[in-house]
């Protein structure tokens, strides 16, 4: 499998890249059951990558493979064009891969600001003495951090919530701060774990510009997992399909729409 | 003056990250500050000092190396009162290996000890979790109190198995052993205090803080984003045991002089300090005080209440004590797990308010 290098120029505008992720071969089992069957596909810088298909399908398996909670049994991951050695989730994030949950993962017992500011986490190196004392660079540090993360806020439109205990806040607006604190990380790849599941339609809409304009303005790279097809369709560049752990179809949103595999898949599924 | 944030904006975002936001409450601080430091000397006499101000300090640098453990951290600990005991040896070994030394570096290198020992004890850490680690680390405080009963080095192989504190100065001023006048021993406590409430408030308002936070409040969410789940409990370990190390120094050199080990680091040591913690409020500094300052007070006040004025059998008062506790820490740990400190925020978002409560 060769990975892309060559770029290019999308209609409106933006410019996909060479591959930042490469998955080659995936198989995870739990016991007896295989989750991922075989799979391979890759992820272009500046992309937004959908990854869809029915309940139970694998796809949460998949970003948890990236993000290095799942170990597979099988396949190779590529990051930034070099094999990625077994990692604890820690050091993939190090690397610049964020992420976003199914179920919202915040910090429950911070306000809002902290758990943006623990986005920046891997920029503030300052030790432990320095920090105590509030002194030199972790003073510093503190600082220019919390200007990077009020540019985050002010994207979001959280400003008003800044101080707000995070356990407070409803559904909707958690979803937004989890998303604020990937963002914080400014990294080079953002996963999204059904980031409208539960919302209703407005904030569907609020969240889907939201991540156009992430993707749009500062070329981040994102992976997206939704099952709203509207949404997929409007949102992303292209699309894996999944299905019992298989990949069943890839490409753009049309040639995906029209594949008869998935259209099966699909149909045979009682589907929200 | 009302108390109001009005008219007090922040103009940058270190001013907007200070410990105390609101000017009325910076002032409050700085009068606290100055009376403890400059009128109280003066006019406490030992009898309070003794019963009340020396211990109330010690135990808050425990409540406050506890409550980074387990309300900062999220790793509960029963081994304070080990612990502490490690601080008192390793005070009273550095005092009579090295005479010479002055006191602020035995406390210091007391703490720095301790530190080390609390960061082999919480290796466990990253494997068991609530429970278990409750029971581990149940296990060092056994160990570590059989362990200076045991082994007479600790203890000079003195006859007693008691170590006693040696007298040193500082400043020229008789600060341990039997001459030590009391209000010079409450300077030397109150010095260390601020500056490590300093030094503890300061540490969780910034990076280290929020990686503890993040492992208390989700330790899978932490890693995801970066924090390294073993350097984070281990430094929480480590600075939690700098303090109790401290805590248990001064007990020793300054508050009692001289130490049997299981009478004053024993497992009941580990439940008073968990106890001020709960009741204080996890997870805040004022919090360690407001703790450490309730269960000082509670039995001189039960017993001026009980024995001195109504005449109960000081039996009956004692017994009374061991209820009020149960009782409270029943009530916080069901209806306010974050303690005193959280009742008086309520108090001052209601004051903010007040008089149009909405
Ligand atoms: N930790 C685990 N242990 C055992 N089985 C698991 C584990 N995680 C996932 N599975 C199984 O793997 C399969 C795929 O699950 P996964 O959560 O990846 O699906 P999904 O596509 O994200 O579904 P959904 O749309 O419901 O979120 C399911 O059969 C699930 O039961
Ligand atoms: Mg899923």
């Amino acid at each position: 499998m060769n990975a892309h290098t060559d770029s290019f120029t999308t209609d409106d505008g933006r410019t996909i890249g060479g591959t930042v992720l490469d998955l080659r071969n995936i198989t995870l089992r739990f016991g007896g059951v295989e989750a991922i069957k075989n799979i391979s596909f890759d992820i272009r810088e500046g992309e937004i990558r959908a990854i869809i298909g029915p309940n139970g399908a694998g796809k949460s398996s998949m970003l948890n493979v990236i993000s290095g909670f799942y170990v597979p049994q099988e396949g190779e991951v590529w990051f930034r064009g070099e094999k990625r050695p077994q990692m604890r989730p820690y050091q993939v994030a190090q690397q610049g891969v964020a992420r976003t949950f199914q179920n919202i993962a915040l910090f429950e017992g911070m306000s809002v600001l902290d758990n943006v500011m623990c986005g920046r986490l891997g920029y503030m190196s300052s030790n432990i003495l320095t920090q105590g004392l509030w002194w030199g660079r972790a003073a510093r540090e503190e600082t220019e951090n919390r200007e990077s993360v009020e540019r985050v806020i002010d994207f979001l439109e959280i400003q008003a919530i800044r101080k707000t205990p995070v356990g407070r806040l409803p559904y909707g607006l958690k979803k937004r701060v989890e998303l604020a604190r990937a963002l914080a990380a400014e990294p080079k790849l953002l996963l999204l774990d059904e980031p409208m599941a539960g919302m209703n339609v407005e904030e569907k809409e609020d969240m889907s510009r939201f991540i156009l304009d992430v993707n749009d303005e500062f070329g981040t790279t994102i992976a997206l997992i939704e099952h709203d097809m509207g949404v997929v369709m409007d949102l992303s560049d292209r699309v894996v399909v999944m299905d019992y752990g298989r990949k069943i179809g890839d490409g753009t949103p049309d040639e995906v729409r029209s594949n008869q595999e998935v259209i099966d898949a699909y149909l045979g599924v009682a589907h929200d | 003056m009302l108390y109001r944030e009005a008219g007090d904006f922040k103009t940058s975002y270190a001013a907007d990250a200070q410990t105390f936001p609101l000017a009325f409450d910076r002032w409050g601080y700085w009068v606290l500050l100055a009376l403890a430091a400059l009128v109280v000397p003066f006019v406490v006499n030992d009898y309070w000092a003794n019963a009340l101000l020396i211990p109330f300090l010690i135990y808050a640098i425990a409540a406050l190396g506890l409550n980074i453990l387990t309300g900062y951290c999220g790793q509960v600990s029963l081994g304070t009162g080990g612990f502490m005991a490690v601080g008192a040896y390793s005070s009273y070994k550095l005092m009579t290996a090295f005479p010479w030394m002055d006191m602020v570096s035995v406390t210091l290198l007391s703490g720095l000890v301790t530190a080390g020992v609390g960061l082999l004890f919480g290796l466990p850490s990253l494997r068991i979790k609530g429970f278990y680690l409750a029971v581990a680390t149940l296990a060092a405080q056994f160990f570590l109190v059989w362990l200076f009963n045991r082994v007479p080095w600790f203890y000079n192989y003195s006859a007693s198995g008691q170590i006693s504190a040696p007298e040193r100065e500082l400043f020229g001023l008789v600060l341990t052993g039997p001459n030590a006048a009391s209000a010079v021993q409450y300077l030397f406590c109150l010095a260390i205090v601020i500056a490590l409430a300093w030094f503890a408030r300061n540490l969780t308002r910034g990076t280290v803080g929020r990686k503890w936070m993040a492992i208390r409040d989700m330790d899978i969410a932490a890693e995801i984003i970066g924090v390294n789940p073993l350097r984070a409990k281990l430094s929480a370990f480590a600075i939690s045991s700098f303090f109790v190390g401290i805590s248990g120094a001064l007990f020793f050199t300054i508050y009692l002089g001289a130490v049997e080990v299981n009478s004053a680091f024993g497992i009941q040591k580990s439940f008073l300090i968990l106890f001020m913690v709960i009741i204080g409020g996890l997870g805040s500094i004022f919090g360690s005080f407001a703790g450490a300052a309730f269960l000082v007070l509670l039995p001189v006040v039960l017993k001026l209440v009980g024995v001195d004025l109504l005449g109960w059998p000081t039996t009956i008062v004692a017994h009374l004590q061991l209820v009020v506790v149960g009782g409270l820490i029943i009530f916080f740990l069901v209806v306010e797990p974050h303690g005193l400190a959280q009742l008086w925020r309520l108090t001052k978002e209601k004051l903010r308010l007040w008089p149009f409560p909405h």
